[in-house]
């Protein structure tokens, strides 16, 4: 089976007035159906660069970017991209906000509708459709994004540090939600992180990066245990203080051997 | 949490509540009708020491005529029915001005903000259009569409179309780019771009130009008016000035300052009534 992404020798710079920097470098990375991939590295390491190239929205230097196997000129509806704050539109109500994409996609119909509406009330937003982003809470607000991202039903999600605003009790909620809802729905997701306990926690798969350019410098795979279990469990098993310890020396390391 | 605080303490509380409320009301309220009262005052102080300083000779009454002679004036002319072409004419100058100016000036900031590149091309031919004193301008237009109607709007055109592109553009500018970084990770278009995002984000601040324009287009058309017309309260500004009749100045003058108050609040309320669905 092809993987959902593949990135092939990708290179991306970052073109100013004053110098030119290289954000990543020969990056090769490969992800299939119904993984759960996390980047982590220091700051500088390209982390976002690489969901932007993945997402179409920056095209990529050199080197490409398959897509179940076609090369992407764009973004595709197959790609939801979740921010790293919810950036609902203050002036659409809730509803008119999770249907945003169907809206810009042009697959705005009856069914289409009644789906994402029953989505909303899934993520325990039943009664908020008519409300409006600010009437809603942080937590309830990153709920909606996840629903517009969501209800063009996007074969990967993207997510660029979805719960780095929230608080925590919110965050380990919303990680829970988020993991339970893509393995439910079979959805292929890569997160960006610098919350070295939330990628191991919700990952099946976590990729450090080391900057000044971006790389991969180790991949860690996540016991099958750890992988199965809820995240907020999963912080409590066996091996997972070992595994945290392990990935965090080594992106020490990462970013010590850069000064 | 205390559910089960007491009734009859809850019914005690709620009462102390009401009453600090209405307290909090009350007193609000009498502020307000302090405000009201003096201002009124001032307002009456002003028109009694004009009347009676005219009377007893403190100022010339030749120049600055006073109240009653005033608005008997303005009294004598509504009757007659002289007023009303001229209030008409300018009234008809400031709308379409106004109109025009919004619509023209938010058109282009689109078009600039369509394409970059024109953007940085026009960019200091605006700036220069913007610093420079438009009114300056009015002989060119008279020599170019006659001394007239279009004269003046063109003049209050030239005020007004530049800065509303100016605030507008920069407000399309200042939408947050991570607005246009959702719609466009949809595979959004430009123009879907500015349809869902770019306009309604910054149409609070369109609206807030209106307001500003309001008393440019003033500005405009009394300018122009006094250059060219024919009629219209500018016109009689200056006639009323030539002839040495100051009364006519003073009545024209108050008239402008009722009619141009009265636009701008029904702006104001119009952008209350567009901004009240959000």
């Amino acid at each position: 089976m092809l993987p959902v992404v593949e990135l092939k020798e990708v290179t991306h710079a970052y073109l100013g007035d004053r110098e030119a920097s290289l954000a990543i470098e020969d990056l090769n990375l490969s992800v299939s159906q119904g993984e759960f991939v996390s980047l982590v590295g220091p700051s500088g390491c390209g982390k976002t660069t690489i969901l932007s190239i993945i997402a179409g929205l920056l095209q990529p230097s050199r080197g490409e970017v398959l897509l179940s196997g076609r090369k992407t000129a764009g973004p595709s509806p197959e790609v939801g991209y979740m921010l790293q704050q919810d950036y609902l539109f203050p002036w659409r109500t809730i509803e008119d906000n999770a249907l945003l994409g169907l809206e810009l996609t042009g697959r705005l119909t009856g069914s289409s509708r009644a789906k994402s509406l029953q989505l909303l009330a899934d993520m325990g937003l039943e009664g908020k459709e008519q409300a409006y982003p600010a009437q809603l809470s942080g937590g309830m607000r990153q709920r909606v994004a996840l629903v517009r991202t969501l209800a063009t039903d996007p074969g990967l999600l993207l997510l660029d540090e979805p719960f780095s605003a929230l608080d925590y009790q919110i965050k380990l909620q919303l990680e829970d939600l988020v993991s339970e809802t893509l393995m439910r729905r079979g959805t292929t997701a890569i997160l960006v992180t610098h919350d070295l306990s939330e990628a191991i926690a919700v990952s099946s798969r976590v990729i450090l990066l080391q900057p000044n350019p971006g790389r991969i410098r180790r991949i860690f795979e996540i016991p099958e245990a750890i992988r199965r279990t809820p995240p907020l469990y999963a912080r409590d098993l066996p091996g997972f203080a070992e595994l945290f310890h392990e990935v965090w020396k080594e992106m020490e390391l990462a970013g010590r051997e850069e000064m | 949490m205390n559910t089960e605080a007491q009734p009859r303490e809850t019914a005690s509380r709620a009462q102390w509540l009401e009453q600090k409320h209405a307290d909090y009301r009350k007193k609000k309220l009498r502020r307000k009708s302090q405000v009201l009262m003096v201002r009124s005052s001032l307002l009456l102080v002003f028109f009694v020491l004009w009347e009676a300083g005219a009377r007893m000779g403190w100022i010339d009454e030749l120049l600055f005529s006073y109240p009653t002679k005033v608005f008997g004036q303005i009294w004598d002319d509504m009757v007659s029915g002289s007023l009303w072409p001229h209030l008409g004419m300018t009234v008809g100058e400031t709308a379409v001005g106004f109109i025009l100016g919004t619509l023209i000036g938010t058109l282009l900031a689109v078009v600039i903000w369509w394409s970059p590149f024109l953007s940085a091309v026009l960019d200091p031919y605006m700036v220069v259009f913007n610093s420079m004193p438009k009114v300056a301008l009015g002989p060119i237009f008279i020599v170019m569409f006659g001394a007239g109607f279009t004269a003046i709007v063109i003049t209050t055109l030239s005020i007004t179309v530049i800065i509303t592109t100016l605030v507008v553009y920069n407000s399309f500018c200042s939408v947050d780019p991570n607005l246009v970084k959702v719609v466009r990770s949809f595979g959004a278009s430009k123009s879907q771009e500015f349809c869902k995002v770019i306009l309604p984000a910054s149409f609070p601040a369109v609206v807030s130009t209106l307001k500003v324009n309001v008393g440019m287009s003033w500005v405009g058309v009394i300018v122009g008016e006094f250059l060219v017309a024919k009629s219209g309260l500018g016109y009689l500004i200056i006639y009323g000035f030539q002839v040495f009749n100051f009364t006519l100045v003073m009545s024209s003058l108050l008239i402008i300052a009722a009619v141009a108050t009265a636009m701008y609040q029904l702006v104001v309320y119009v952008e209350k009534l567009l901004l009240s669905r959000r």
